[in-house]
């Protein structure tokens, strides 16, 4: 909300106080001053000047030479190529030393060879308009038509200029969105008197009713309509110290009676439309919803249709204004207009606010309204209107007022008491001084017993509810530095600490830390592309996801059902940044919907992501990692591995993990094939594995296993076996046979070629023997092996 | 006798002296100490001198065993001492070629900020909660005094999933969850993502936040800027002051923003703070009744307080992070910083 302390002045005086200090009150007691415009500080040196002769240029035949009368400044020279001038014209004049609203420094100089003492200045070098003073609006030098003594100071005699606050106004103050309300404001924070507006107007024939009538259909979107009617209109152009506050606002003038609306607008907070009364069809306007599919063109010439949704202000035919919004161009004010009825109304914000929305179709009234204007403020604001109407001498205030009122206007009454207030500010305020600032912002107060009160709402505070709405204005006013530093003295000793599962998850990425492995957080909404891009179908599981309704774009559209397509991406990028080798691990929520299209909350599921990339990675690094990962975090069985049917995963090169029977997650290398598609040339590695359902498999707790105190014996063993036969079938055989001291089973060595068959391979393992009871007596070792490689033998693995 | 005796001492003794190697030193050894060493063939010479001398000479040659045997050893020390220093010279490495070691990982910045919030509120009875992130309506704005077309929803962007499920905007939805389910006394933390439809270099469309919750019986505004400052100077490490100032949020009442002295330039006012010697770092108030009823909790019994941080913000304040984006991008060169 804009506001110039020139206007403010108006009502509450702040002459003497600096712009420091009152945007600092303003700050503490909640409204922001989030800029400062000090509008023509620093323009200086332009006077008031006679023109007294004007000659032909020696030197050039564009350029004048003309003698001024600069006042207290005696005669000077000015050279010019202005052509709207003539002798005995007052003109402001820059003399050497002055300063232009662009900020340009005006010198004493020659001009092709003759001196001049200054320059003649339009508007624009002033830095006014049009609104300021007539004639400022052009390019050219602006003669006054005024008779301003001479010599006199241009930027005060035409109060040039001003500082406006920008400030920010809190969404539960609607009553603070004009000049008057800041103003009230500005006057409980100083503890000055405020001067409200004039809001007296003489009328003829008030005994008789309004020409028009009105009937309010819907009194729940419309609580108050009033109205009025202005005969003998004059279209004219409103005086100009109201056209200067509209363009300090940045309003346009348009005509006395849009100017007074706007200005009403400014100055009390309440929008107003004016209806050409001679318009009105069947001189009666009726409020009601709109039929669903009527239509209305507004007075910017748009054609909108309606539903039932849409309260449309209408005459005996049709819709004359969108409530709240705009007026409609059949009914709108026009130079010739005779007769005029105000409408002074307040509507339901919310409906206002969807009509709004709904159409596309926004205006200052509409914002105005969006925001809560209060019921008690339609009667105001209409008689203010009327007040500048008479004063400006734009017709005659004729008739009843139409008052249709469908809601209750009282002071809301707050019954609590000063320790009430003080218990929640936790200091003690003094009775007297609680009491001092609710009335100082207008509030009535009655003591009662004891140390309670009744407080009495301003009419126009629709935000006051209870009393910590009144404890916060207090406190806002008394001042928050007045709150001290208590660490819940009071509190009940509460148990604070994080979950088993939240300890877990710590545990989680220190393992992940300690791996190498560098924490990433991208997005929770991805692009349906994406699925398509890693091979993933419509009927995927992963393509039934949960879709947002009004996203930012196409590429945040469907919530996360797999972590995967970010990692790669995040991979992907970094690789392009020539970041070549990196372990990166996401752990967030995957949203996956109990049913489509969604009734209830989906399944939030945590997942790990893990992307590792760079020379030293493979298929293998990260089965090591996740296999530490796990052991790490306790898992409480042993890992299984299947190869994996993963569209975005290399078939050879991918596997499923598998503890307890469950499927935990997938891990692999990239297919090959998109990181064709999405142009990456390095191998990527990646797996997603389900949080929820390691979590569930962690035992919990580490018991100590027994340590043997004998010597354990080693045996390697050479097989070969056909090329199907994997590493996990063979140790299983070793197993089956091995007994329960046999402790490890390792392969250290994997070969194929010269010396072994084709379709062979050779495997060659460590076992690796180990008793808690005992030393192995000789040979004891020896006969297991024998079984072990009997075993293997009838397997069709044989010793090398 | 005595003759040779002396005669082989003086010739082991310069043989010792001229060996280099410790092979050489062995050969002398075996020259004079062993089985047919010099030595050992006086002693097999004693049966020549007379038997009145033996016990003399006897002693003379046992002498002379003992000191040849000690100039060995002393020469095998020296010459293991001058090995022991060459091959440590030959064995010498560059110090400042690059080590060998396996990088560890790193938190991501706003977890970093996560876990401390955690760490410092945790100690002062707080438990954890994280809700939905995907949330009702009810849970996000309704039970949080928020009705339909409220204005303050205008405050807030919403990405909806449904007209009544939502992408929550913030960790306040939580709050009203905590509230349903337990009762007072309560002190709850729940941090979490939030969203909301806003995306340039200070918004982010995923942000994060955490929400403070305190409900018991004499809990007033004193005790929210107690418990703020003493977790603003756990955070921000320092003699920092806090400051209270007017605010609205619907579900606050009394509603406040908290500033803290600038970290940059202590208060005396630069380009961070933007010359006004505080910054903003979070939104919090007295709960309001309203959302009390809401959610089954006497207001006349009980009073609370409510805070929300943006843990980017502090992040950002934290680490002098200039743009929102980069926590985002994952950058490797961003990530390892946090190590």
């Amino acid at each position: 909300m804009k506001l110039p302390i020139s206007w403010l002045n108006e009502y509450v005086n702040v002459s003497d106080i600096s712009v420091e200090v009152l945007k600092e009150k303003l700050f503490s007691c909640g409204f922001e001053v989030e800029e400062v415009i000090e509008l023509n500080r620093d323009v200086k040196g332009i006077v008031v000047c006679r023109i007294e002769s004007i000659e032909q240029h020696p030197n050039a035949d564009k350029l004048s030479v003309c003698q001024i009368n600069a006042g207290e400044y005696g005669m000077l020279q000015i050279v010019t190529n202005a052509k709207n001038i003539k002798v005995g014209d007052l003109v402001p004049v820059s003399l050497d030393g002055a300063i232009l609203a662009d900020g340009m420094a005006i010198k004493k100089g020659k001009l092709r060879g003759v001196d001049s003492d200054g320059m003649f200045c339009g508007g624009e070098e002033i830095g006014i308009t049009e609104e300021y003073y007539d004639g400022a609006g052009g390019d050219s030098v602006l003669v006054f038509h005024d008779d301003f003594p001479l010599g006199a100071d241009v930027a005060e005699l035409l109060q040039i200029k001003d500082v406006i606050f920008d400030i920010g106004v809190t969404a539960n103050r609607p009553d603070c969105q004009s000049i008057l309300g800041l103003a009230r404001e500005v006057a409980a924070i100083l503890k000055r008197p405020l001067n409200e507006p004039d809001y007296s107007y003489s009328q003829i024939e008030e005994d008789k009713e309004c020409p028009i009538t009105v009937r309010v259909e819907d009194g729940e979107l419309c609580p108050r309509y009033c109205a009025k009617y202005v005969k003998d209109i004059t279209i004219k152009n409103s005086p100009k110290w109201m056209q200067k506050r509209l363009a300090l606002m940045g309003i346009r003038a348009i005509n006395n009676v849009v100017d007074i609306t706007n200005y009403v607008l400014l100055e009390m907070g309440q929008p107003m439309h004016a209806f050409n009364a001679d318009f009105v069809r069947g001189a009666q306007i009726i409020v009601r919803p709109a039929v669903n599919g009527e239509k209305i063109t507004t007075l910017d010439d748009k054609e909108f249709t309606l539903t039932s949704d849409n309260l449309l202000i209408c005459d005996k035919e049709g819709g004359v204004a969108l409530a709240g919004i705009m007026g409609g161009k059949n009914s709108a004010i026009a130079d010739d207009t005779a007769n005029l009825l105000f409408e002074c109304a307040k509507f339901k914000r919310d409906n206002v606010r969807k009509t709004s929305k709904a159409l596309g179709q926004r205006s200052d009234s509409s914002a105005r309204f969006e925001k809560g204007v209060d019921a008690y403020t339609v009667e105001k604001a209409l008689s203010r209107a009327l007040n500048l109407i008479e004063k400006t001498q734009t017709g005659t205030i004729a008739y009843k007022t139409v008052d249709l009122l469908n809601e209750k206007i009282e002071n809301k009454k707050i019954v609590t008491s000063y320790s009430k207030i003080n218990k929640i500010l936790g200091v003690e305020v003094p009775n007297e001084i609680q009491k001092q600032i609710l009335q100082s912002l207008n509030f009535v107060i009655e003591d009662g017993e004891n140390d309670s009160f009744t407080a009495l709402v301003p009419a126009y505070r629709d935000d006051i509810d209870h009393f910590p709405d009144l404890a916060e204005e207090i406190i806002r006013i008394y001042g928050y530095d007045h709150i001290e530093c208590r660490l819940l003295e009071n509190a009940t000793i509460t148990n604070g600490a994080k979950t088993q599962r939240q300890l877990n998850e710590d545990r989680l990425k220190d393992g992940l830390i300690a791996k190498g492995f560098s924490e990433i957080l991208n997005y929770s909404f991805v692009s349906e592309k994406d699925y398509e891009n890693f091979g993933l179908d419509k009927d995927a599981p992963e393509n039934a996801h949960v879709r947002v309704m009004n996203p930012l774009g196409e590429d945040m559209s469907v919530m996360r059902t797999t972590l995967v397509p970010s990692m790669v991406y995040t991979v992907a990028r970094n690789l392009n940044k020539k970041n070549l080798e990196g372990r990166l691990f996401e752990f967030s929520k995957v949203y996956l919907p109990k049913s489509l299209p969604l009734e209830e909350l989906p399944v939030e599921n945590a997942r790990l992501a893990l992307g590792m990339f760079g020379q030293n990675e493979d298929f293998f690094t990260m089965k090591g990692v996740i296999e530490e990962l796990l052991s790490f975090m306790h898992l409480g069985y042993a890992l299984e591995y299947e190869r994996a049917e993963i569209a975005y995963l290399h078939p050879g090169r991918s596997a499923k993990v598998i503890s307890n029977g469950v499927e935990i997650g997938v891990f692999g290398e990239l297919h090959p094939q998109i990181k064709q598609k999405l142009g990456i040339e390095k191998r990527i590695y990646v797996a997603e594995l389900n949080y929820d359902l390691i979590d569930e498999l962690l035992v919990g707790k580490v018991y100590y296993k027994a340590i043997s105190k004998f010597p354990s014996v080693e045996r390697d063993l050479a097989l070969i076996a056909d090329l199907s036969v994997s590493n996990a079938d063979i140790i299983k055989l070793i197993r089956a046979r091995g007994g329960k001291n046999l402790q490890s089973v390792n392969l250290f060595d994997v070969y194929t070629g010269k010396g072994v068959e084709d379709g062979k391979k050779s495997m060659a393992y460590r076992l690796t023997f180990s008793s808690l009871e005992k030393t192995f007596a000789e040979g004891e070792v020896d006969s297991i092996i024998k079984k072990i490689l009997f075993f293997l033998d009838q397997n069709n693995i044989k010793l090398r | 006798m005595q003759e040779k005796i002396k005669e082989l001492y003086e010739s082991a003794s310069s043989s010792i002296a001229q060996v280099s190697d410790l092979k050489q030193l062995d050969e002398i050894r075996v020259a004079y100490l062993g089985k047919s060493g010099s030595v050992t063939g006086l002693l097999k010479g004693m049966r020549d001198v007379a038997p009145e001398d033996r016990p003399k000479v006897g002693q003379l040659v046992n002498d002379l065993r003992v000191s040849i045997g000690n100039a060995l050893t002393e020469k095998e020390e020296q010459l293991k001492a001058i090995e022991m220093k060459s091959a440590l010279i030959s064995e010498s490495v560059d110090i400042t070629m690059p080590a060998k070691s396996s990088e560890m990982g790193s938190l991501h910045p706003i977890n970093l900020v996560r876990n401390e919030l955690i760490e410092a509120f945790a100690g002062m009875g707080f438990e954890i909660y994280e809700g939905p992130e995907i949330e009702l309506d009810e849970y996000n704005f309704r039970l949080l005094n928020i009705p339909k077309d409220h204005p303050a929803r205008d405050m807030q962007d919403t990405l909806y999933i449904t007209e009544n499920i939502l992408l929550r905007t913030q960790t306040s939805s939580g709050q009203a969850r905590v509230m349903q389910a337990k009762n007072p006394p309560l002190k709850i933390l729940s941090p979490g993502k939030v969203y909301r439809a806003d995306d340039d270099a200070t918004h982010s469309p995923m942000f994060h936040q955490m929400e403070g919750l305190v409900v018991d019986k004499n809990i007033t505004l004193c005790d929210l800027k107690g418990t703020l400052e003493a977790f603003l100077k756990k955070m921000f490490k320092g003699d920092l002051k806090t400051r209270l100032r007017p605010s609205y949020f619907p579900f606050t009442e009394p509603s406040v923003e908290v500033d803290v002295t600038c970290f940059e330039c202590k208060g005396k006012g630069c380009h961070l703070c933007k010359g006004t010697g505080w910054i903003e770092v979070l939104g919090a108030g007295i709960v309001n009744r309203r959302v009390l009823e809401n959610c089954n909790i006497d207001p006349d019994e009980y009073q609370g307080f409510a805070f929300g941080i943006g843990l980017e913000r502090i992040a950002m304040l934290k680490y002098g992070i200039p743009d929102i984006r980069l926590f985002f991008e994952n950058d490797v060169r961003f990530l390892k910083q946090f190590k």
